[in-house]
This record gives C-alpha cells, structure tokens and sequence, in this order.
C-alpha cells in the first residue's frame, strides 16, 4: 500500500528530505515489483532506464570484467540502485542480481529526472551519495595498487 | 470557347468546330531518346533532346500526320453541312424552283461545268417534289450533323491518347533517370521538387503534344486564306492588314516572353515551396524541439508572398498583352472604315469591295489571336520542358548495361575485391579517404575500425557504391567494381548501413525487397487475364516504358535456399534470429487482433493454447504471473469495471462512462447496492489523486500514472470533491455521482495500492457479475464479448486470447517471462511460424516510421543477410541498439556465416573495436588513412593507435 512505501522511502537517505504529501506521489509514479532470488534487477551494459528502491531482500552488485564476474557489493534494504545510469544517460556500470526474494520500487528514467529537478534537496543527496561512493572507490583503488597483484 | 471564323470559300466554320481544334490544354515535353525495346531489355542514348517540338515529332510522326490528314478530310462534311441550310431555307422552305404546285427538283444530282471538258454529270439523282426534298435535305443535314460529331470524337480521342502517351514516356522517362542518377548528387536534391516536376509541371505536356503540330497548320492556313481574299479585293487595303498583322505578330510574342520568364518564375517558386512544406513535415521534430515553428510560418508567408507578387505581376501583364492585341484587331477596321472609305468617296473604290473586304477582316483576329496563343503554349511548355531537363541533364548517368534485368541466376563473385590508391572526397571536397590500397579475400571477414570520420563508413560506402571515387579503382577479377551490372552487385553484394530504408508496406515486403530482381519467368500470374497483360504490354512499347508488371512473383526463391512461397518463411527463419527480430515480429502478432477467419489454424486451437500456458506456467513455478479468468472469482489484476463485466468490450467507442450511464448497469448497480460502494470507493479515489496532482504542472510526467484522470480534470474533480463533501449518497446529484463512480471502475488494487479493495467488496462484485449477466439485454450483450475459455475473443489481442487471464503487475519483467513462455508455447505447438507470419504482415507505415530505429536497423540488416551473398558490407549496421546486444547480433552472423558450406566475405565496420577479435583480420583508419591492418592480436601489441581506441572505449563504458 502507497502508505506502506511511504514509510520506507522516508527511511532512504536520498528522500529523507522530501515531505510525506510528495514521498506518496512519488510512491504513487513507482512500479511496485518483486523478484526471485537469482532474478537481475539490471544488466551491465543495458541502457538504463529506471532506478530502484529496495523495500525488502538482498540482491548482489556485480560487474563482470575479462577477469570473469566479481561482486562489487551487497545492497539490502532501503538502498538505491541503477541511478547512476538513469543521471549520466550510459550504459549500466554493473548487473545487481536478488540473492533472496526481494521487492522494490521501480522509478523510470523520467520521474527520477522529473523528480531531481524538482527538489534540490534530492539532488544534493545523490551529490552526496555519489561522492561517498567514489571516496571509498578511491580508497580501495589506493589499496589495490598498493597491494601486490595476486594475478 | 470563343467562334472562330475561317474563310475558306464562303462557309463560316463555326465555334463547334473549336472544340476540335483548340482542344488541347497547351504543354508538352520530350527527350531524344531512341528506346529499343527488345524483349525486356532497353537501349538508350543518354542525352535530352532540348527541342520539345522535334522531341514530339520524332515520337510522333506518323501519328501527327495520320491526324492532319483526318482533320483535313473532316471538313468536307463540315463544309457541306453549312451550305445545306441556306440549300434547305432556299429551296422547299421559300420555294425557289418549286413554283409550280407539282414541280420536282432532281435531288443529289452531281454535275459539274468544267473548263475544257464542260459538262459533266456524275449522277442523275432523284426527282421529289417539295415536302420530299425538304425531309430529304433535312435528312441529309442530320446524317452531316451525326458524320460531323463522330469525326470530333474520333480526333479528340487520338489527339488525347497521344497525349498521355507522351506524358506516360516522358514521366517514365525522367523516373529512369532518376534511377540512374550518380549517387552523389541525391545529396543536392528534394525528393519534393523532384517529385513535383514528374507530377505536375510535366503534366501541360502531355496536352500540348496533340495539338502541337494539328493546330498551327490549320489556323495558319485560315489567316492565309482570309489574307489572300483581301488581296484579292483590294491590294492596298490588303498590304495595310498585312503589315498590321506583321506588326502584331512580332510585337505580341515579344511582349508575351516576359510573361512567360514569369512564369518560369512562379514554377521554381511553386516547386520550392512545395520542397519546404515537405521538409517541414519531415523535420517536425526538430521545429519542435527548436521553437521554430514562427521561423517556419514566416517562411513560408514570405514565400507565399513572393509567389502571390509574382503572380499578380503576371496578371498585369497578360491583361496588358490582351489589350494591346485586342487594339490592333480594331485598328484596322478603323483603317478601312475611314481609309476605304475615304477611296470610295474617291471613286477608287467599289462599295461592295469594302464591304467584302470588312466582312473578310472580322475572321481573321480569331485565327492569328488563337495562333499567337498557340505559340505561347508552345513557348511556355517549352520553357517548363527545358527547366525539367536542366534538372534532369545530369552527368554521368549510371550506364544502361549497369541496370540491364537479369532473371536468371547470375555468376558468383569468387575473387578478391583489389582496391588501388582508392581516394574519396565529399560534396565540399574534403578527403574522406587517402589513397587506400588494400585487397579483401573472398573467404575472410574483416573489420572496419575508426573513431566517426575516420575513414571506414566511407570505405564501405565506396564498396557498397553509394560514393564513386575520386580517384583510384575497386577491382573484382579484370572487371571494375562500378562497371559490374547491378543485377550481380545487387545479388552478389549486400549493403546495410545504420540508415535503412524502409518502403511503405508490410515487414515481409521490406524484408524481401531485397530479393526482387526480376519478375519469376516460371510462376504464371494467374489472377491476371493475359490478353489484358498483352494489351498492357503493347501500350507500354507505344509509350516507350517497360513491359514488365510489377504485381507477378519477383521474389528469387533460390538464392535464399527455399523452392517457394512456402517453405521461404523456414529459411529465413535462423537470419531472423541471428538479428534478434523475430522476437519483435513475434510481439507484433500477440499484439495484433486477429480475424479468426483469416488465421483458423490459430483461432481453432486456442483452448488449446491456453490449457498449455497454464501447465507451462505450473512447471516453471512461474503461477502467481498470471492470474487467470474466472467467473466464480474475483480478478485482483484487472480492474473493478473489467471483472464487473466480465468480459471485453467488442466496441472500443463505449467507455466507463457509457457504460456507468446505461439503465441495465445503473439497475443492477442499485439492486446489488454496489451504487454506494463503488461511490464511496470513487469518493477516496478522486480525494488521493487531487491531493497527489493538484500542485503539479499538467505536462509533468507524472500524470502518465494517473490512468484513470486527465491533468485537466483535476480541477474539475476538485470543484466535484468540495460539492459532494459531507453530503448524503441520495443527495449527490446523479451527473456528480455518475462522474466518481466512474473512477472505481478502472481501479486495480496491486497497481494503484490505494488501498480500497476488501475481500467483501471483491464478493459483493462476484455476485454483482453473475447478476449482470443472468439475464443480459441484447443490446448490452452486443457490446461485450464475454471471457469464454473455449472461444476466440475477435476484439481482443492474440496475447490477451491466449493469457486469458491478466499478468500480474508487481512480477518484474513478467513481460519478457511472458514472451519468452509464449515463444516456447507457439514452437511446441507447431504454431511459432504461423504466428510469425501473422507479425510480418504488421505495416510498418512511411519510410518504416512505425517501427522503432532499432527495429529499423534490425530489419534493414536482416534484408541484407538474407541474399546469402559473397560480399557483405555491413556499415555500423546496429548504431541505435545496445552494445550488449549489438556484440551478441555480430557474434552470431560471424558464427552462422562460417557455418555455411560457401566461403563468402564480410566487411564489418564496427563501433567497439574489442568485437573486432572475432574477425579474421582488422583494417584500422584514421583520418582518412589505412593505418594499420592484421589480424587482432598482432594489432592490439604493435599498433598504438589501436589500442588508444580500445582504451578510448572501455573507459566509455
């Protein structure tokens, strides 16, 4: 039920911000989806064209490379994926697969803009986001190269 | 029609006679061309001839003689029939020789007195007395009449025919050229403006060519004659006309060229704009998106002006021309009533001259004004005939042989392609590529790799022959590649680039057009008559076009493998694959609605179909995707409305509101006490949306969610909310609660997640349902075609027929699962074919703008691997997919093309250079130069460049 989602979204740091009244329309323009375990929520590579909300299960972030398939992450609930596809209009940058049976929230790639432009304070949340995500990518980088290679 | 008086003898000819000779709506056309049909094939010199009235003649000669010779004999009865009156009024009617009671007169006694000879009598006729001559000469006059009449027909008929024969040459004949322009110069033309000048400015032309050489031989003659007569009578007055009509006649024409320069004028204006209106339909995205639709209007108003001031400006001056024309006609008179007049005072000369000579004038204006506007027409198509040559003369031509129609099967191309120091440039003469040598193997599949603008697009377009070099050759064995006929480049070769070309008609047209190079000489068209196709075929000769039709079997069966119509579909089935379309075509059919007349093998076996999705569905624990009809439970997938009726709506004009309006579903609303329920339910409905929407701009996205109410009815909705607040059911007035019952009717609990949908209520409709269609009214029935497991439902989709049931909305990707299901359901059942033929019958609407660019992309590929050819030229064939997909597509076609038994060569211009692995050899550009060729590995460790662009692209990613 939109009341439901509405509680979890204010539970998601990028909506923290964004008043019920709004939360329930955003609700209202998502898709309400459920996964198998084992099912892809995307693929790397795809263009993407929604990004998720997680409201239940866990699901893998993986990218597949020359090396074969390594998992980048886990995500559980509350969690945001496939916006960074959505934002840069490229292919997605990994595959995120249910490891359990999982229920999201779907935005598609035009209310997630629509929703960006209409609140900054969205917009600063995934600035925010987005640079914590790439401080820890920089220091795992740092850790890799200093770390001799195992292959 | 104005008369036209011609004195020839004594006998007027009269304004009927017109019609005969000023029939034609003056224009023409014509190219010197010598067409030599020789069975199928056609020879051609390649020049305009620039003359239109040699261009006619040497059509037409004998025809244009045959015509003169009938117009000249159809004035003896036209001659005859004037003089019978007066014979008629004369004769028995005043009783001039009939004075006696009983005289007789020798009726059609022929007999001369002729000098030298004397008296001669050809036939006695008749003796008849007065009313018997009276109804003889009567009789005589009607036969004249009717001999008259058939003789106009007769010449009105073929002067036409000949003139649409030459409007059917000569527009064939500008659309060959068309074929056989050089490639570059599609880049400087509109197809508009080309369009309109074999349309309409060639179209005077064809009306011209029957009176081109018919009417300036008669009227001539007339003006002559009456000239001669006014010799005769007086030389003086005789030399005045003749020096008027001199005068008139070289001072109108030179007058009129001005006329007609401005008429050229409107003709280059008229096509322009018909160029920018077309140009503005095809661009009007981009005025959209550019806010330019003002520019454009005061475009097009500026044009509009120019063309108005053209015109108008041509009004002044054909007026200005008729006045001046229409002066001179009356300043002779003048000359001779007060000249001549003066010389009878005199005594010089005798009345009865003047008058003759006055009464001789009055017919001549009619003749010179009718042979000056002769000569206009003749100026004036010739002026639009030589503007469309100008468009038309363009140098080279692609050679005739190069088009020859080959119907059987054509040689293999079973040698390299060697291309020397091959240069190209654009249309600004910038070099697109710099002196390339390379050689291309007849078995190896070779990529094309560079960043846009490298150089390989052209390399391929230089191959596929839509550049011609500038310089440098593309050889096969001994023979240059542009001097090959394209009826073995055309099947030998294939060429796909990311801009396909999509024809008006169904996927299977587009699909098979490549395959069409000649008619099937075996496969008789049988629905057609063959004395209509002979008949078809002789006119085509007479009109200088081809003979073939277009409408037999020209799909060549062999070249993709198949022995016929029947098993084709099975052999191009692994292409269709391999390019990912036929999941496309395949979603075309389920989407489609079908005439289960049309398709009984798919229609008589859908409880079938069904039984089997729902076993699939079991095996593969896939159930809670769909939930299936039931009569006895309640659909939480579909909406309130649908499982109230139980059924589809047979006419897609009745909405809910209709529907909510109609006296059976208000009683039965009422009896089962639903009104309330559903109100209530609407009540909230209308509350949340309101509340959701009322602060959003109408174009905002969201509004696509909200299903069940327009932007604009939110006010709307907003004035109902605050009426009915707080008041009673049985207070509201029946419009308000007509219009929020309505919106319970579309609502879907796991799609709206309102909320509102209990288990009772979902009772209560169950119940309500079976009440509705207990004892249905006819007219309510006609209106639903209720669910039946056993039965095709005609006015829903074949997906809908087959699910019967609704997919669940909160299943991810529960479409792709489904079409991946009913993929595997069709096959199992044998059906998977049928069905897709089903697809491949979709229209894919003009220039294929139905179908997305993907799909485009796919099916133009598709075209080309379908000849199963020895080169494939394929050039960033799949820009607007997915690299994911596009890499899946190419590995496949490598794949499936070294699987066949016949080597054959791909060169592939790709846009990921890390695909370029599974090629057997790289040729890397840049700027225009070949860089850098080998097989992958050996490039990707010595050749920088290369892997500078592999870099380039992985970092894209």
């Amino acid at each position: 039920m939109l009341s439901d989602e509405v509680k979890t979204l204010r539970e998601v740091p990028i909506f923290a911000s964004i008043e019920p009244a709004k939360l329930k329309l955003l609700a209202f323009a998502c898709d309400r989806v459920t996964y198998r375990q084992g099912q892809d929520l995307c693929r790397q590579g795809d263009q993407g064209d929604a990004a998720y909300v997680l409201l239940s299960g866990a699901a893998d972030v993986i990218v597949s490379s020359a090396a074969g398939d390594i998992r980048v992450a886990e995500v559980g609930p509350n969690a945001i994926v496939g916006e960074m596809s959505v934002l840069c209009n490229i292919p997605r940058t990994a595959t995120v697969r249910a490891t359990s049976k999982l229920e999201a929230l779907r935005i598609s790639k035009d209310h997630f803009l629509a929703l960006t432009s209409e609140f900054p304070e969205v917009a600063a949340e995934i600035m925010r986001t987005l640079a914590t995500r790439l401080s820890r990518t920089t220091a795992e980088l740092a850790n890799a190269r200093l770390s001799p290679p195992t292959h | 029609m104005k008369p036209l008086y011609v004195r020839t003898g004594t006998a007027p000819i009269c304004e009927s006679m017109l019609c005969v000779l000023c029939s034609a709506s003056h224009s023409a056309i014509r190219l010197r061309s010598t067409f030599v049909v020789t069975n199928l094939s056609l020879e051609r010199v390649d020049a305009m001839e620039r003359s239109l009235l040699r261009y006619i003649w040497s059509h037409t000669r004998r025809q244009q003689l045959w015509i003169l010779l009938v117009v000249a004999a159809s004035m003896v009865p036209y001659f005859l029939a004037f003089d019978l009156p007066k014979q008629i009024v004369n004769g028995p009617i005043q009783g001039n020789g009939f004075e006696a009671t009983d005289a007789r007169q020798p009726f059609f006694r022929i007999a001369y007195e002729l000098p030298l000879i004397g008296h001669v009598e050809l036939a006695n006729g008749i003796d008849l007395d007065r009313p018997q001559t009276l109804m003889a000469l009567s009789t005589v006059f009607l036969v004249l009449v009717l001999i008259n009449g058939l003789f106009k027909f007769y010449i009105n008929t073929y002067k036409g025919r000949l003139g649409e024969r030459m409007l059917r040459r000569i527009r064939f004949e500008l659309v060959d050229r068309v074929l056989r322009f050089p490639p570059k110069h599609f880049k400087r033309l509109k197809s508009a403006e080309i369009a309109t000048m074999v349309k309409d400015e060639v179209e005077p032309l064809g009306g011209f060519t029957g009176d081109a050489f018919v009417l300036p031989a008669l009227l001539g003659g007339q003006a002559l004659t009456t000239l001669g007569f006014i010799f005769v009578q007086n030389v003086w007055l005789g030399t005045i006309t003749a020096g008027i009509v001199t005068i008139q006649l070289s001072i109108i024409p030179r007058m009129r060229r001005r006329v007609l320069e401005l008429g050229r004028l409107r003709q280059l204006t008229a096509r322009e704009l018909s160029g920018r209106v077309s140009e503005i339909v095809d661009g009007i995205g981009a005025v959209h998106s550019n806010d330019t639709s003002n520019l454009e209007r005061a475009d097009i108003a500026w044009r509009l002006g120019r063309i108005f001031s053209i015109r108008y400006d041509l009004y002044q001056w054909k007026f200005l021309v008729k006045f001046i024309n229409n002066l001179f006609s009356q300043v002779t008179p003048f000359i001779f009533y007060a000249f001549g007049g003066y010389f009878v005072l005199l005594g010089k000369l005798d009345l009865g001259q003047l008058v003759a000579v006055i009464a001789a004038y009055k017919d001549l204006p009619s003749p010179l004004k009718d042979l000056i506007d002769w000569d206009q027409a003749r100026q004036d198509v010739q002026l639009k005939y030589g503007s469309v040559c100008d468009q038309f003369s363009v140098e080279p031509l692609i050679a005739q042989s190069v088009h020859e129609l080959a119907s059987g099967p054509v040689a293999l191309l079973e040698t390299s392609v060697v291309v020397r120091n091959l240069t190209l440039v654009d249309d600004s003469g910038a070099r697109l590529l710099d002196d390339v040598s390379t050689e291309i193997k007849p078995d190896e599949t070779v990529a094309l790799v560079g960043a846009a603008g490298s150089g390989a697009e052209a390399f391929a377009e230089a191959l596929g022959r839509l550049i011609w070099p500038e310089s440098g050759s593309m050889m096969i064995g001994d023979r240059n590649l542009l001097e090959i006929p394209e009826s073995i480049t055309g099947r030998r070769i294939s060429y796909a680039s990311g801009e396909p070309f999509l024809l008006h008609g169904s996927l299977m047209d587009n699909l098979l057009y490549g395959l069409k190079h000649a008619p099937q000489p075996n496969v008789a068209a049988s629905d057609e008559n063959p004395a209509e196709l002979q008949r078809y075929a002789a006119e085509a000769r007479k009109a200088g076009n081809v003979v073939f039709v277009p409408s037999g079997d020209w799909v060549d069966y062999q070249s993709v493998g198949a022995n016929g119509p029947d098993d084709l579909l099975r052999k191009i089935l692994p292409i269709l694959d391999a390019v990912q379309i036929s999941d496309d075509i395949f979603g075309l059919t389920l989407r489609s609605t079908l005439d289960a007349e049309v398709y009984p093998i798919i229609s008589e076996r859908i409880a079938e179909l069904r039984l089997s999705l729902r076993k699939r569905l079991v095996e593969e624990r896939l159930e809670d995707l769909l939930v299936p009809f039931d009569f006895d439970r309640y659909n939480i997938q579909a909406s309130i409305g649908e499982n109230l009726l139980f059924g589809t709506r047979s006419q897609r004009i009745v909405d809910d509101k209709d529907m909510v309006a109609h006296p059976y579903f208000q009683l039965l609303l009422e009896t089962t006490g639903l009104d309330r329920g559903l109100y209530d339910m609407g009540l909230e409905i209308a509350e949340t949306a309101v509340e959701l929407f009322r602060d959003l701009a109408p174009q905002h996205s969201f509004f696509r969610r909200l299903t069940f109410m327009t932007a604009e009815e939110i006010p709307v909705y907003q004035a109902t909310l605050s009426r009915c607040r707080g008041q009673h059911f049985e207070e509201v007035s029946s419009e308000d609660r007509a219009s929020i019952t309505v919106l319970s009717l579309s609502y879907i609990e796991p799609s709206h997640r309102f909320g509102l949908l209990s288990e009772a209520l979902m009772e209560r409709l169950v119940a309500a349902r079976k009440l509705f269609h207990t004892d249905i009214p006819d007219d309510m029935a006609s209106l639903i075609d209720r669910h039946d497991p056993e039965r095709f439902t005609a006015s829903a989709t074949l997906l809908d027929n087959v699910l019967f049931g609704r997919v669940a909305h909160q299943v991810a990707d529960a479409a792709e699962h489904i079409r991946t299901i009913m993929k595997e359901l069709f096959s199992a059942l044998g059906l998977y074919e049928n069905a897709l033929a089903i697809g491949l019958q979709f229209d894919v609407g003009a220039g294929g703008k139905r179908l997305a660019l993907a799909q485009r992309q796919k099916l133009n590929l598709a075209r080309a691997l379908l000849k199963h050819s020895d080169f494939t030229i394929l050039n960033r064939p799949l820009s607007a997919l997915d690299q994911r997909i596009e890499e899946e597509i190419t590995r496949c076609i490598i794949q499936q093309r070294s699987d066949m038994k016949r080597a054959s060569a791909v060169l592939w211009v790709i846009s990921d250079p890390h695909i370029a692995r599974i090629f057997d050899r790289v040729l890397l550009f840049q700027r225009g130069s070949l860089i850098g060729s080998g097989d992958y590995l050996e490039l990707s460790q010595s050749n920088a460049a290369f892997r500078e662009l592999m870099e380039l692209q992985s970092r894209r990613l």
